[in-house]
Parts: C-alpha cells; sequence; structure tokens
C-alpha cells in the first residue's frame, strides 16, 4: 500500500488552490473589464478613420495633466501584464496540480454534465496568450502590417494598421478563432469568477452568474468579431 | 439479459492493472449492479477465477462504502449510488466498462476498491465543532432558523462516497469540502471555528493530492445525494473570509 | 472489586417461589423443549446495579464508579471496536477524557458504520411538546414494549441519559427537523402516545453517525484516538481472566495483527445477517461477539429477533438484502391481501373493493394498520402461509402483501402525499421499477434488529472482567422486543455517558501489567487465528460462501424467524449442523489470504454464523413462551395471539460456551419488578 500523507500543520489560506484560483478569478475580471473597453473603442471604426485616431490619440491625453502623456496608459499595461503573469502562473499551476490529481486516465469517461467551455479553458486560455502575443506584435509592440510588409510606424496610423490588416483574408481567420476562444473563455470564466469569489451561494445568483457569462461571450466576442468582418466584406475600408 | 461486462482488475495497489472481459447470462432487471456483480463472482468462483473485489455495505445508498464508475460515469447512469442503481437502466446485449474511482490521492487497493482515507484526514482537519461530551448546553438554548437548518441538512446528507472526485475532471474535492464547510458553517454552533476550519481543511485537501477546482460542475451531477454546486462558492466565501482575517 | 459497598440487588429467591407457586395454580405446563441441547448452570445476578430509589440507582453508580487518575490516563489504553453510534460515540468521549483509544472497523472509513442507515428518530424524554412525557414515561414505556424481558434499573437510566443525548448532538451540529420558530421539532413514532422522536427527515442515523464521527475525528487530530480502518477482530485475547487485547486481520494487506490493551470494549452491532437476507449492511456480523462468547462471554438471549413488517419483498433468487421502507408509511396505507387465492396473480387495480381483505384492519379494529411490529409481521406471513400472498413467486410462493396508498391519495390529494413520502416513493420505484403513486406498494417482513446479544452488567461488563459491550451487540436494555427510535437512543447512552462512566471503575485498577508478545494465551490465540484461515485456504471444496450463507439464512428464517416451534426449532439445529459440517469440508475460498480477499472475510463471519445459529434456535426452543419478538406457536391466545408466561420465562438466558460440539451451558439472570406490574399485552 502507498504511505498515507500526515495531517499537515500551519495551514494558510493564502497558500491554498483556492487563494490561487481567487488570483485568476481577479485578474480574469480585469481581463474581462479590459475587453470591454477595448471592443468599444474598436466599434469606432464604425464612425471613420478620423474618430478611431483621435480616440486611440485620446487614450494617450487620459489623465493630462494629472498624469504625464501616456499616463494612463502605462498604468494600465503595468495593470495588464501584471494581470497575465499572474492568471498564466496560478493556470499552470493548477493544471500541473490537476494533472499530478490523477495520473491514470479513465478508459471511458463521459462529461456529460458541463459544458464544453469549462472544458476548453485551458486550451483557450493557451490559445488566447498566442493570440494576444500575435496581436501585440501586429497592432502595438511591432506594428506589422502583414498587407504591406511595412512595420512601425511606417505601418501607418492605427487605423490604417488595423484596416490593411484584415484586408488580409487568413489573417482576419485567425482573428475571429481567437474571438471564438474567446467567447469560450468569458462563457465559462464569468460565471467561474463569481463562483471563486464566493457570489453564487443560491440556484438564482449561479443562473444569473452563467446568464452574465453568456452574454459577455456573445457581446464580447461579437462586438471584437464586427471590425474584422465588415473590413473584409469591404464595408469599412 | 445478457451483458458483456469489461472491468478493471488490479492485484493490489502498486501492480500494474487491465481491462478483463467477461460475459454474463440471465441477468434480470429486478438486480441491483451489485448484485449482477454478486451473479459474476459466483460464476467466476465456480470456474476457479477470484472474484472481483469491489465495496459495498448497506446498499441501501446511504454509508457511502459503494464506488464505481460506470461506462464513463461515477455511479453509472441515474442520480443514485451504484448499491441503489438497477440493471432496468441497462439492455440487454449492452457492453459496460467498469472501472475503479481515479484519483491519486485515492490509491487503488484491489479491483475496484479504492483507499478513500483523505476523506476522514480533511475532516480530521476541522470538519467538526469541538465540544466534549457532557458539555453542551441545553438543545433548545439557541433556536436555529428554519431556512439555516433545512439547508445545513440538505448538505449535510453527504455520504463520503467520493464520486464527486472521481467525476470530477480535476479530481478535485471541492463539493465533499464545501458540503462539509456549508453544513458546519450554517449553523450558530459553527461560528467560533469558521476560520481556522477552512483553512485546515483546504490545507489538508490541497495536500493529499486533490486538484483545484474550476467549477466545471460534473461533480454535482455525479453526486447521489445532490449536493448542490453553490457549496464550493460557500467554501470559497469562507476562505476569502479567513483571508481578510489573516488566517 | 471489594472496596467498593455492596450494592448487589440480590436475586430475590421468595419471588420466584411465588412465581413456581402461581405456575403451580395456573397449571402452566413445566416442559423444557430445549432439555436435550443444553446444560444447567448457576443462576447470575447483575451485582453492578445499585438498589435504592430508581431515580437515584445512576446517581449512586456514577459517585461510587472509581475514577482513574488524569494522570494516569495517558498510560491506560483501550480498544474500541466498531465505530457506530455505540462505538464512535465511546472512543471520542474516553479519547476527550484522554485515555490512549485505539478503534477500529471494517469499513474504509469510520463513519459508514451500520447506524448510518437508520431512518425514523431517536426517542428523548425531553417533553418539549409539553405532552405529557417524562423520563418516567419513556422508562414505562420501554418496559412494556419490550414485553417484560428488561432490567427496570437499566432501562430507567437509558431513559434519564436520552435528554443529554440531544443537547450533545445538537451541539456538534446535527441538524435535526426544527419548527418555523427554530426550535426543535419532535414526531410520534411506532404508536407511542406522545411525540418524543428526534429526527433529521428520514436519516436520522446518519445524522447521529456523522455527528460522532467528526467527535471522533476531532481526537484522532488530537492524537488521542488511532483509528483502524479495514481492520477486522477475529479473536480476543484473554490473559489471567481479563480481557486484554485482540488479534486483528488487516483486510488489504490480510496481515494478522495483535493490539493489548487494558481494557477492551465491544460495539460491533447487531447479528441479524445470521439470516443472510435482512435490513442489515452486507458487512454486519457477530464474529466479534462471538469470538468473546467462546472466549467466556455470556451470550443472553440470542433468539429475540425484531422483523420489522415494512420491507421490500425478495425479487428472486440474487436477493442480497432487504430495504427497509419507513413505518411511517402505515400511518397513511391500508395493508391488505385479496380474499381469493384466484385473485393473488392479477393486476391489484382490478380486483374490487369488496374482494380485498384488510385483514389488519378486520382483526384489530382499534388499532388497525398501526398494530406493533412483530404483529403486523406475523400477520403477513399468516395470509402468504395461507396462499393469498402477493407479488412474483419466489419459490413457488408469493411473499407480499399490498399497502394501498390509492384511499389516502384520494382523500389527501397526490401532492400531500408526496410532500410526506416522496424519497420514500422514489426509492420503492427505483427497487422494484414500479410506481407506488398508481398502484399499491407490495411489503413483506424482514429481519431487521436483534434484542440479544452479550450479556452486560449495569456497566455494561461482560462476564470477562475488561471486556465491556454497547450498542447493539450487548442484549441489555430493549427485552424482548425495541420500541422504535430506541436502539439510536441507546447505543449513544451507552458510548456518551454510561460506559465512560463505568469503565472508569475498571481501569482505575489499571494500568495492568504488560503482556509479553510470547504469552501463551496470545500465542495460542493467534495460532487459532492462522490455522482457521489456512484451513478456508486448503479446502478447496465447491461451494461459494454465499451459496452457504444463503442457505443457514433460509433455514434460520423458515424456523427461527417470525413464528417457530418446537419441531421445527429441532428440525433447524440438525439442518444447520450438517450445514455447517459440509461447509468446514466444501467451501471454495480462492485468492490468497496475503491481500484483500472478500470471500475469506465472508467465510470466518459465515463460519461464526453457524455457531451462532444452533444456539439461537436451542435459545428458542427453551423459551417455550411468546414474547415481544419471539413467538412461539405453542404459546399462543385462543385467537393466535402471543401468550407470555411470565411464571417460568421471566429470565434472561444467558448462554455459556460449552466447547466445540459441546453443549452450551445456560445461566439464567431472573428479572425482578420493583416499580411496573407485569401485563399481558392486548391490541385488539
Ligand atoms: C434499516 C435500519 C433502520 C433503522 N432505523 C432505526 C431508527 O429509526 N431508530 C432507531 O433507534 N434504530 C434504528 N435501527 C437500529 C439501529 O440503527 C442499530 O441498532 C444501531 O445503529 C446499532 O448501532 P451500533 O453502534 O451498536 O452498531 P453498528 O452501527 O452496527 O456498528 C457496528 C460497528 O462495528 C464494526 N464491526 C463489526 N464487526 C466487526 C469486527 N469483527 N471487527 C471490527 N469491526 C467490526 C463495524 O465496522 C461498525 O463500525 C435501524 C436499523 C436498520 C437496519
Ligand atoms: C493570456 C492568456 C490566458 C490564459 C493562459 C488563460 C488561462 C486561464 C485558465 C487556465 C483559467 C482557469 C480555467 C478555469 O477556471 O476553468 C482561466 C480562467 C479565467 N480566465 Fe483566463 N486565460 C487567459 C486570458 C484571459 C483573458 C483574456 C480573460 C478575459 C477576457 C480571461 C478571463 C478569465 C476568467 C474570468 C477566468 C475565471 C477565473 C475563475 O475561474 O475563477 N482569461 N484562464
Ligand atoms: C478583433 C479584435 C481586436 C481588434 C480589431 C483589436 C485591435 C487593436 C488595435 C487596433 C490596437 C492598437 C490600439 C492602439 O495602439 O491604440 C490594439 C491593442 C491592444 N489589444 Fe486589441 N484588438 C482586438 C482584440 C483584442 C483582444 C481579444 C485582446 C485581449 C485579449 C486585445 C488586447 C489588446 C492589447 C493588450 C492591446 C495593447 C494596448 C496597449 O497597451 O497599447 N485585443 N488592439
Ligand atoms: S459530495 Fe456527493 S459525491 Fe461527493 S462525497 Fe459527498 S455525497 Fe459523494
Ligand atoms: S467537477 Fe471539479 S472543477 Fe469543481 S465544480 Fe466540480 S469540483
Ligand atoms: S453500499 Fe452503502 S451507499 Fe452503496
Amino acid at each position: 500500500m502507498t504511505t498515507r500523507p500526515a495531517l499537515v500543520k500551519g495551514s494558510r489560506a493564502v497558500r491554498s488552490t483556492i487563494a490561487l484560483k481567487m488570483l485568476m478569478a481577479v485578474s480574469g475580471l480585469i481581463f474581462v473589464g479590459y475587453v470591454l473597453a477595448h471592443m468599444y473603442g474598436n466599434l469606432k471604426a464604425f464612425s471613420g478613420q478620423e474618430a478611431f485616431n483621435d480616440y486611440a490619440h485620446h487614450l494617450r491625453e487620459l489623465g493630462e495633466p494629472l498624469l504625464p502623456h501616456e499616463g494612463f496608459l502605462w498604468i494600465a499595461r503595468v495593470v495588464l501584464l501584471l494581470s497575465l503573469f499572474v492568471h498564466v502562473f496560478c493556470a499552470i499551476a493548477l493544471w500541473r496540480r490537476a494533472g499530478r490529481a490523477r495520473t491514470t486516465k479513465y478508459v471511458v469517461k463521459k462529461n456529460k454534465h458541463s459544458s464544453f467551455s469549462s472544458h476548453w479553458m485551458r486550451w483557450g486560455g493557451i490559445t488566447l496568450l498566442l493570440f494576444i502575443i500575435w496581436h501585440l506584435l501586429n497592432f502595438t509592440v511591432g506594428r506589422i502590417n502583414v498587407n504591406t510588409g511595412e512595420t512601425g510606424d511606417a505601418a501607418g496610423d492605427p487605423y490604417t494598421l488595423m484596416v490593411q490588416s484584415f484586408e488580409v483574408p487568413w489573417l482576419t481567420v485567425i482573428y475571429l478563432l481567437a474571438m471564438v476562444a474567446l467567447a469560450l473563455h468569458l462563457h465559462h470564466g464569468t460565471w467561474s469568477a463569481a463562483q471563486t469569489l464566493g457570489l453564487t451561494n443560491n440556484a438564482t445568483s449561479r443562473r444569473n452568474a452563467k446568464a452574465i457569462g453568456t452574454i459577455l461571450a456573445v457581446v464580447v466576442a461579437g462586438g471584437f468579431s464586427l471590425v474584422p468582418i465588415f473590413v473584409l466584406a469591404g464595408v469599412i475600408d | 439479459m445478457k451483458l458483456n461486462l469489461k472491468i478493471w482488475r488490479q492485484e493490489n495497489a502498486t501492480a500494474p492493472g487491465g481491462i478483463h472481459t467477461y460475459e454474463l447470462d440471465d441477468v434480470s432487471e429486478d438486480m441491483s449492479f451489485l448484485e449482477m456483480l454478486d451473479v459474476l463472482n459466483e460464476q467466476l468462483n465456480a470456474e476457479g477465477e477470484e472474484p472481483i473485489a469491489f465495496d459495498s455495505d448497506c446498499r441501501e445508498g446511504i454509508c457511502g462504502q459503494c464506488s464505481l464508475m460506470i461506462d464513463g460515469e461515477a455511479h453509472g447512469p441515474e442520480v443514485t449510488t451504484t448499491c441503489q442503481l438497477h440493471m432496468r437502466s441497462f439492455r440487454d446485449g449492452d457492453s459496460i466498462t467498469i472501472e475503479p474511482w481515479r484519483a491519486d490521492a485515492f490509491p487503488i487497493v484491489k479491483d475496484l476498491v479504492v483507499d478513500r482515507s483523505a476523506f476522514d484526514r480533511i475532516i480530521q482537519q476541522g470538519g467538526y465543532i469541538s465540544v466534549n461530551t457532557g458539555a453542551a448546553p441545553d438543545a433548545h438554548a439557541t433556536p436555529v432558523p428554519k431556512d439555516k437548518a433545512n439547508r445545513a441538512f440538505d448538505v449535510a446528507t453527504c455520504i463520503g462516497c467520493g464520486a464527486c472526485v472521481a467525476a470530477c475532471p480535476n479530481g478535485s474535492a471541492s463539493l465533499f469540502l464545501g458540503a462539509k464547510i456549508t453544513h458546519l458553517g450554517e449553523l450558530p454552533q459553527g461560528q467560533a471555528e469558521r476560520d481556522t476550519r477552512v483553512v485546515n481543511m483546504i490545507g489538508q485537501h490541497d495536500a493529499e493530492g486533490f486538484g483545484g477546482c474550476t467549477n466545471i460542475g460534473e461533480c454535482t451531477a455525479a453526486c447521489p445525494k445532490e449536493i448542490p454546486l453553490d457549496v464550493i462558492s460557500r467554501l470559497n466565501w469562507d476562505l476569502h473570509a479567513a483571508l481578510r482575517h489573516g488566517k | 472489586m471489594t472496596d467498593l459497598p455492596d450494592t448487589t440487588n440480590s436475586f430475590d429467591s421468595s419471588r420466584t417461589l411465588d412465581a413456581a407457586a402461581l405456575a403451580e395454580r395456573e397449571g402452566a405446563q413445566q416442559t423444557d423443549d430445549a432439555a436435550d441441547y443444553y446444560v444447567d448452570g448457576d443462576p447470575i445476578q447483575d451485582t453492578k446495579a445499585p438498589g435504592g430509589p430508581l431515580e437515584e440507582r445512576w446517581n449512586t453508580r456514577q459517585f461510587e464508579a472509581r475514577i482513574a487518575n488524569p494522570a494516569n490516563r495517558r498510560r491506560l489504553s483501550v480498544i474500541v471496536v466498531g465505530t457506530g453510534l455505540a462505538g464512535a460515540s465511546a472512543a471520542a468521549t474516553l479519547g476527550e477524557a484522554g485515555y490512549v483509544v485505539k478503534s477500529f472497523c471494517y469499513q474504509d472509513s469510520p463513519r459508514r458504520a451500520h447506524s448510518i442507515a437508520a431512518q425514523g428518530g431517536i426517542n428523548a424524554a425531553k417533553n418539549y411538546k409539553g405532552d405529557g412525557d417524562s423520563v418516567y414515561r419513556l422508562f414505562y414505556d420501554t418496559i412494556k414494549g419490550g414485553d417484560y424481558r428488561s432490567r427496570e434499573s437499566n432501562v430507567y437510566r437509558l431513559a434519564q441519559v436520552s435528554t443529554s443525548i440531544i443537547d450533545q448532538c445538537v451541539a456538534q451540529g446535527v441538524p435535526f427537523a426544527r419548527e418555523y420558530g427554530g426550535l426543535l421539532d419532535n414526531r410520534s413514532f411506532g404508536g407511542v402516545q406522545v411525540s418524543r422522536t428526534f429526527y433529521a427527515r428520514g436519516q436520522t442515523g446518519q445524522q447521529l453517525l456523522i455527528g460522532a464521527y467528526q467527535a471522533l475525528e476531532r481526537q484522532v487530530a488530537a492524537g488521542t484516538v488511532k483509528c483502524y480502518t479495514r481492520h477486522e477482530m477475529v479473536e480476543l485475547i484473554v490473559v489471567d481472566g481479563r480481557a486484554r487485547g485482540i488479534i486483528v486481520r488487516d483486510m488489504v494487506t490480510g496481515e494478522i495483527e495483535t493490539y493489548f490493551a487494558d481494557v477492551v470494549v465491544l460495539a460491533s452491532g447487531g447479528y441479524g445477517n445470521v439470516f443472510f437476507l435482512s435490513t442489515n449492511a452486507m458487512g454486519c456480523n457477530v464474529t466479534a461477539a462471538w469470538r468473546a462468547h467462546r472466549k467466556g462471554a455470556l451470550m443472553a438471549n440470542p433468539c429475540y429477533t425484531q422483523i420489522h413488517p415494512t420491507c421490500i419483498p425478495v425479487a428472486g433468487a440474487h436477493q442480497s438484502k432487504l430495504t427497509l421502507m419507513s413505518e411511517s408509511l402505515r400511518n397513511d396505507g391500508r395493508i391488505w391481501v385479496p380474499k381469493n387465492q384466484a385473485d393473488c396473480g392479477k393486476d391489484p387495480r382490478e380486483i374490487p373493493e369488496e374482494d380485498r381483505d384488510y385483514y389488519l384492519e378486520r382483526i384489530y379494529p382499534a388499532f388497525g394498520n398501526l398494530v406493533p411490529r412483530d404483529i403486523a409481521s406475523r400477520q403477513a406471513k399468516n395470509m402468504c402461509d395461507e396462499g393469498r400472498g402477493v407479488g412474483p413467486e419466489v419459490d413457488g410462493v408469493r411473499r407480499g402483501v399490498y399497502l394501498d396508498f390509492a384511499e389516502a391519495i384520494d382523500r389527501l390529494g397526490r401532492k400531500a402525499i408526496e410532500d410526506k413520502y416522496d424519497n420514500l416513493f422514489d426509492m420503492y420505484a427505483r427497487i422494484t421499477g414500479e410506481d407506488p403513486y398508481t398502484s399499491p406498494m407490495r411489503i413483506y417482513p424482514a429481519v431487521h434488529y436483534v434484542m440479544g446479544g452479550l450479556w452486560v452488567d449495569y456497566d455494561l461488563q461482560s462476564t470477562i472482567p475488561g471486556l465491556f459491550v454497547t450498542g447493539e451487540a450487548n442484549f441489555s436494555d430493549h427485552g424482548a422486543n425495541r420500541l422504535g427510535a430506541s436502539a439510536l437512543m441507546q447505543g449513544l447512552a451507552d458510548g456518551y455517558f454510561v460506559l465512560p462512566n463505568t469503565i472508569r471503575d475498571y481501569l482505575a485498577e489499571g494500568p495492568f501489567e504488560k503482556i509479553a508478545e510470547d504469552d501463551p494465551a496470545v500465542v495460542e490465540a493467534q495460532q487459532s487465528v492462522k490455522s482457521r484461515i489456512e484451513q478456508f485456504m486448503t479446502t478447496n471444496g465447491t461451494r461459494s460462501v454465499d451459496s452457504y450463507h444463503r442457505e443457514l439464512g433460509h433455514i434460520m428464517w423458515e424456523y427461527c424467524g417470525m413464528e417457530r416451534s418446537e419441531d421445527g426449532l429441532r428440525k433447524a439445529i440438525d439442518l444447520i449442523r450438517s450445514l455447517k459440517e459440509d461447509f468446514w469440508r466444501n467451501v471454495r475460498v480462492l485468492g490468497s489470504a496475503e491481500s484483500m480477499n472478500q470471500s475469506l472475510e465472508k467465510a470466518g463471519r459465515v463460519a461464526d454464523f453457524f455457531e451462532l445459529g444452533e444456539l439461537m434456535c436451542i435459545d428458542a426452543l427453551n423459551r417455550r413462551e411468546s414474547c415481544g419478538g419471539h413467538f412461539r406457536a405453542e404459546s399462543q391466545t385462543e385467537e393466535g395471539e402471543a401468550l407470555r408466561h411470565d411464571d417460568q420465562y421471566a429470565y434472561v438466558a444467558a448462554w455459556e460456551w460449552g466447547g466445540a460440539d459441546e453443549k452450551p451451558i445456560l445461566h439464567k439472570e431472573h428479572l425482578t419488578y420493583e416499580f411496573v406490574e407485569m401485563k399481558q399485552r392486548s391490541y385488539k
């Protein structure tokens, strides 16, 4: 027989799996806030080049003169980066732990009562991580215009870069696929975060949290998808 | 009816195991699933093959001793325990795969029998209200509002069977843990130890090697006592409170 | 024990003379059907029960019982076999007191002990309803319910202690049912006139056991108790006349292990499984008690068996156990069978009202469907024996009667019935595949509880010094019949309050001398365990253990079940003896003894059931009267009701093991009633 673990002494709340989960939930919710705002910003593309670029410019001036130029943006970037680090770190820690919790797999296992999105969180997370890396190369850090092959400032203003990018069909497809991953992630992630934070103590609040998850998934992923689709369709140019 | 059974057999915790196939005839639909295995064991015994080890005791759905992953579902296709599952849930000619609970915190003892003592150790870490015998005040000294009493009861029905762990893709025991946290946390008697209870119990849960919960919800669907998912929310909430209190 | 004041409740010989004189006057026959099967031993007495006023006896005993020095307790060790209500509560309480406790059970966790299955509730004389309940009334009802075959002192103590049990359990967080005001709810149970039963829906046993289990685990964490799960006690160690330890088989590794202690407590539950089919859990066994019996502990009233009238009938030859349906169903359901045999196979809904025989309402108009368990059970058997049973034929007989809710559903509406019995109806539907809302349930009696058990004195000590017995494993408080909701009460009373207070008197003499591993008594015990296992493993016969158990159960049920007769019992004894012989020659146990081996576990249990079964029949044969759960065909009134013979049988039959193939020795403990007058029951 395998040896049985002893009783652990001196457990601390902060060292528990639940604390890890809470960090995930908080960082995840920060992302949710961010993507909502980001999506709203993206929709400015429908108001034309000027409005969109103004908006991008305006972001950089937000908080002035209290904050230096791009101050707000940098605060947001730092928060997002930290969140990303925390989110990914915890995701890896929990994933590894789950892997060790069942090293022999079932010959047959049915998961009939849970959503696909809940099972796809980890793969969806990886997809999102890859997407974010590419996305930043694409639009911020590298500013790579796949259409023209230009990078940096030469790639054009944000609006132009975006429009020209989505004129490339395969790139649009990649974005749209990423939005599917995002939708799945939000669908389960939102309700899951509510549960992790202990906000779903009865059947009603649980139903509500799930509904919010579904709505967010549709709104955010849908909202993001509009721009690439309409660019590809030539409505935005 | 006639069945084709694919059953996991394993000599002991360390020996390698594998699926063996058995044919069983004349299964009546009035049999419970475990009675069907009894009949198979009679057959094996007659053929000179060692009977298959599996756990059961009350066979009434209350002791929590029976287990079995039946065709990929903990306690089989109905919301009940394996001992209360009847063969009328199956069809003539069915092929049924039977495996033990799989979780590294539940090591296999033999064939379909696993060691769930990890649950006892989780309880040892605070799944109780500290009151020595004879030290109790009159039972009517503390009224408990009926809704709280009902809720405490609903979640106290957990039988400690481990189906939640078996069903959870992460091998998490959060539902079991949450049920006990909620049961004691709903009652006025349980308040004094609420913070230390949750911290110590989750500490043991993690040390035993159970996975973390990602709110998938297979556990509650497999739970024969229909313990609701909100006990996990309650567990998280209590841990949250303990964090705030610096525990 | 000599420094104790003499509180002997001595056997009052003038009373028996009276009884004997009475017997002569009434012309009762002085027969002894079992004469060839046993030898007479000396009468025994319970020397620990103090005399004096009934209410003061327990206080007196608690005061007089010595206290083990607290500093010494860390050096005093206790073995508790069993983690049911009786065992878990005792182990936890002794751990709290500071003794070193070792707790054993055969399941994979202490929480799974059979107590968990109890549904109905637990009695306590709290009188929260203000309906006139009192300690005395509970005492009185228990004595009367036990058909005047229990001890007044014990029963009174039980009733006294009952109130503290509820306090203790509530403090532990047991979620009893409550009223809207937040206070505890009570119901009336088993036909008593007051509401004194505390309950937690239909899962009272579970909730109480989890409470005791949690208290136990708390002590495990505190280091005072060590739990040995999946360890089966297979022998008792007696050294120099004292119980000093046990031998267990580790059911995972097969290892035979020896544990020593200053005192051994058996809380190993009841032996109803001697009938194979019963409402008991699969693993319930007599082995722990029987091994102690073979080492000198007396077995008292083994034939007293309680048969529960409302169980789901046997469905076929594959049946492994029977499921109890709560007795509360009889409050609304009407019990009937067809008047004509020809109708028995028909769909019950097609049998017209005039062709139905509501036999309980017919025979007992005053109590109707609510007659006591034994009467309801026996009448169901009578109906089936007459050939008017219903349901599938098993071995050529239909064994079942209808429990019909049609009228109640008409009167109260389906919703009301759902609210009350939803989970029971679901359970019934799951097991039988029939819908009890639309067609009547079928029920049949099944073995449920045994009042018999190891003989203990007021201190719960057996005739082996240092061996204490609690819960269903002892015989002490229920007489010939147990009231509903009183087993849980007794288990917890014993474990939380009685045993911890009496055992200290014995422990005050300890710690006893350390026992050497190679003490001849120990070596002999280990050897006997090993050779028994060896024999099972090498017999290599053709029949499975289960098949023997089933056959033994059949014999017991047929001849030592609801109705017992002289001829039947004699026949049963012969059948058991020859089956036992065949068992030892022809049983087949495969696999190895050095790993988990469930056939081997069962083999040991069944071997002990054979010996117990025989003794039960002898005990039943000896008791040519009908009392409580024991009905002798030869002792009934003209109307076929049970007839007691207080003049001859107002005693506890305590049997001593005479040796293998030797006759058991009967010791009688005469029962005297100082406070309650013995009356003949009547439910007409
Ligand atoms: C279906 C059902 C319903 C019932 N409902 C009620 C009710 O409503 N109210 C009521 O008052 N009573 C009820 N009873 C009766 C009551 O439940 C039991 O009498 C009582 O629980 C017995 O408790 P116990 O602690 O003595 O033994 P158990 O609970 O039977 O415990 C026995 C313990 O001993 C251990 N053990 C046994 N043999 C060995 C061995 N050889 N080695 C090691 N360990 C061993 C077991 O592992 C177990 O832990 C009911 C009984 C049944 C069957
Ligand atoms: C950077 C890449 C990302 C990775 C690797 C990742 C991975 C994960 C993983 C593994 C989980 C836990 C799975 C589970 O709970 O079932 C998770 C949860 C979550 N994620 Fe992400 N994720 C990423 C990005 C995002 C983004 C962009 C958002 C929001 C838009 C987000 C929001 C959430 C939320 C709300 C949760 C739920 C937290 C909880 O269960 O308590 N994540 N993520
Ligand atoms: C189709 C969908 C999307 C489009 C069209 C889009 C477009 C853009 C554009 C144009 C920028 C540059 C803005 C600027 O420089 O001012 C940008 C930046 C950014 N986007 Fe997106 N985005 C999409 C989806 C997402 C998603 C799903 C995420 C997160 C999961 C995301 C995260 C970011 C981040 C972190 C930045 C960098 C902001 C900064 O630090 O300056 N985007 N996006
Ligand atoms: S929560 Fe449900 S599935 Fe888990 S142990 Fe308890 S009863 Fe079993
Ligand atoms: S299935 Fe597992 S992930 Fe959580 S919700 Fe249940 S424990
Ligand atoms: S055997 Fe007790 S719950 Fe199944």
